[in-house]
């Protein structure tokens, strides 16, 4: 049973009906979900999300859909490993990595994808939309075809091949777009507004949608003993996921589930693209927009939607702070994880491992405070950022070849296990 | 006729142009604000635009000609 009792004005508090909306009427602001958390209070247990699905939807209690028609591809309740090693390296002694990259489409948008395709459905909806560079293409098609929608997806046309083949094995009707990434967004905004017969999952499915976010932070919380870490580091692009970990774990306290949250929230951006980290900075709530430049194209967004809301949190929340790393860290954040931990992350996790290799050098972090990574998607999707990195032997098949040639690296046995 | 909802974000020097008087004035369309902020070296405003939309698009298209970045309401809705 859902919970969610209408939408209200993110910034003159006006109530609307639960309706397939995004935008407030009377001063354009956002639309955020009012729940009757009252009666939420009255139904929901530690207990009873332990008996739950191993699966997003044991927290369905607090999402806005009824999770007797999810759209469900088996998403969440993803690991929280305990990354010794990478803490080691970097000099943090409690360390956890939320691997979220092992979602069914390799990335955390399959929880925001799910909610917006069971609301859909819900709503009479039946076609599924999106614009993206890769990660929600492929969640979107895949979501699409388990319900049996028509499914649309537009993406630039000079996206790279395997982000197209991502997203195109799962039968969608795709259309690449000419142009600049303005121009794919400009259309997409007007696309979205002339078929509100379709389902726009990150437009007029958005409330809904971003909600999806939110069992990253009950997950962890849950995985960590009922408790909030001390520190979490998340990757920013429209400062969505940020804000919503962070509205997830205040409502278990909020709920009376855990203690109160004293979380330092940690935004990570690339250079190349950050207007948030900037902003903040300069102290300001509102964001100057950029031209992306950074290999970290899932977090790619010069004008954040969510970025007045980021940096409130990042501003409120003591201790938090908003950062950005260069391409070349990136990579070696890639790379760190990967030969640390042996979890083989997208750019935008190196842009995570990167701001908080930062963070740990700047002494953020005190003894023995949990710090939990946020890793959302999988390295084999931006591939051509450490491609660079493969640089096999080449041998001939005899003996003598690979003794002539290969060098067997020492290992310090002590180590070997640990 | 059309309706269009997008933000301005001006900065530096444009903070100090009229462009909204202008689009009003200059193009056969009308201009309602909805939310705004401006600070000493940056601003946005949110506003509809109601007029045909070939002069909307001309509108826009002169706006972001003089600097100004035109958005749709919903921000950036392309996502990685």
């Amino acid at each position: 049973m859902a919970y969610a009792s209408a939408l209200h004005c993110r910034e003159c508090g006006k109530e609307y009906p639960i309706a397939p909306i995004h935008v407030c009427e009377w001063c354009f602001g956002p639309l955020e979900i009012t729940y009757d958390y009252d009666a939420i209070k009255g139904v929901i247990s530690r207990e009873k999300i332990k008996d739950g699905p191993l699966t997003m939807w044991r927290y369905a209690d607090l999402l806005p859909v009824d999770d007797k028609n999810a759209v469900d591809i088996g998403t969440g309740m993803t690991p929280l490993l305990k990354a010794d090693n990478l803490g080691r390296e970097l000099g943090i002694d409690n360390l956890w990595i939320k691997n979220d990259a092992v979602n069914p489409t390799y990335s955390f948008k399959d929880r925001v994808v799910s909610i917006a395709a069971t609301k859909a459905l819900e709503f009479g909806f039946d076609t599924l939309a999106c614009a993206s560079t890769g990660n929600l293409a492929g969640s979107v098609a895949a979501h699409g075809a388990k319900a049996n929608m028509r499914t649309l997806v537009f993406i630039p046309s000079d996206l790279e091949r395997g982000k197209v083949v991502g997203a195109a094995i799962y039968g969608p009707t795709v259309v690449a777009v000419d142009g600049n990434y303005d121009d794919v967004n400009r259309l997409c905004s007007e696309l979205a507004d002339n078929n509100q017969n379709w389902a726009f999952v990150n437009i007029n499915m958005r409330p809904y949608y971003s909600e999806g976010s939110k069992t990253l932070g009950y997950e962890v919380v849950e995985q960590l003993g009922w408790k909030a870490p001390d520190h979490a580091v998340v990757p920013i692009a429209s400062g969505s996921l940020f804000t919503k970990i962070w509205k997830g774990m205040n409502e278990f306290a909020s709920l009376g589930l855990i203690d109160d949250v004293r979380t330092k929230m940690h935004g990570a951006q690339a250079d190349g693209c950050s207007p948030v980290a900037q902003a903040f900075a300069d102290e300001q709530l509102h964001v100057k927009p950029v031209v992306p430049n950074t290999i970290a194209k899932s977090l790619a967004i010069g004008n954040p939607a969510d970025a007045y809301y980021t940096l409130k949190i990042a501003q409120e929340a003591e201790g938090s702070t908003v950062g950005s790393t260069a391409d070349p860290a990136i990579v070696e954040g890639i790379k760190l994880l990967a030969q640390t931990e042996g979890i083989f992350t997208e750019t935008a996790g190196g842009v995570v491992i990167s701001n908080l290799k930062q963070l740990a050098a700047s002494g953020r972090f005190q003894k023995g405070e949990s710090v939990v990574a946020f890793i959302t998607g999988n390295g084999l999707k931006t591939i051509e950022a450490v491609e660079h990195e493969a640089k096999p032997v080449n041998i001939k098949a005899t003996m003598s070849s690979f003794e002539e040639l290969v060098t067997v690296p020492t290992k310090d046995k002590s180590k070997v296990g640990s | 006729m059309a309706i269009r909802r997008v933000r301005l974000t001006f900065e530096g020097v444009q903070i100090t142009d009229p462009v909204i008087y202008l689009i009003g004035k200059d193009f056969e369309i009308i201009t309602n604000i909805r939310r705004a902020e401006v600070h000493a070296d940056v601003g946005w405003v949110v506003l509809e635009l109601d007029g045909a939309e070939a002069e909307i698009d001309l509108a826009l298209a002169w706006a972001a000609g003089k600097g100004v970045r035109v958005d749709p309401i919903a921000g950036d809705v392309i996502e990685g």
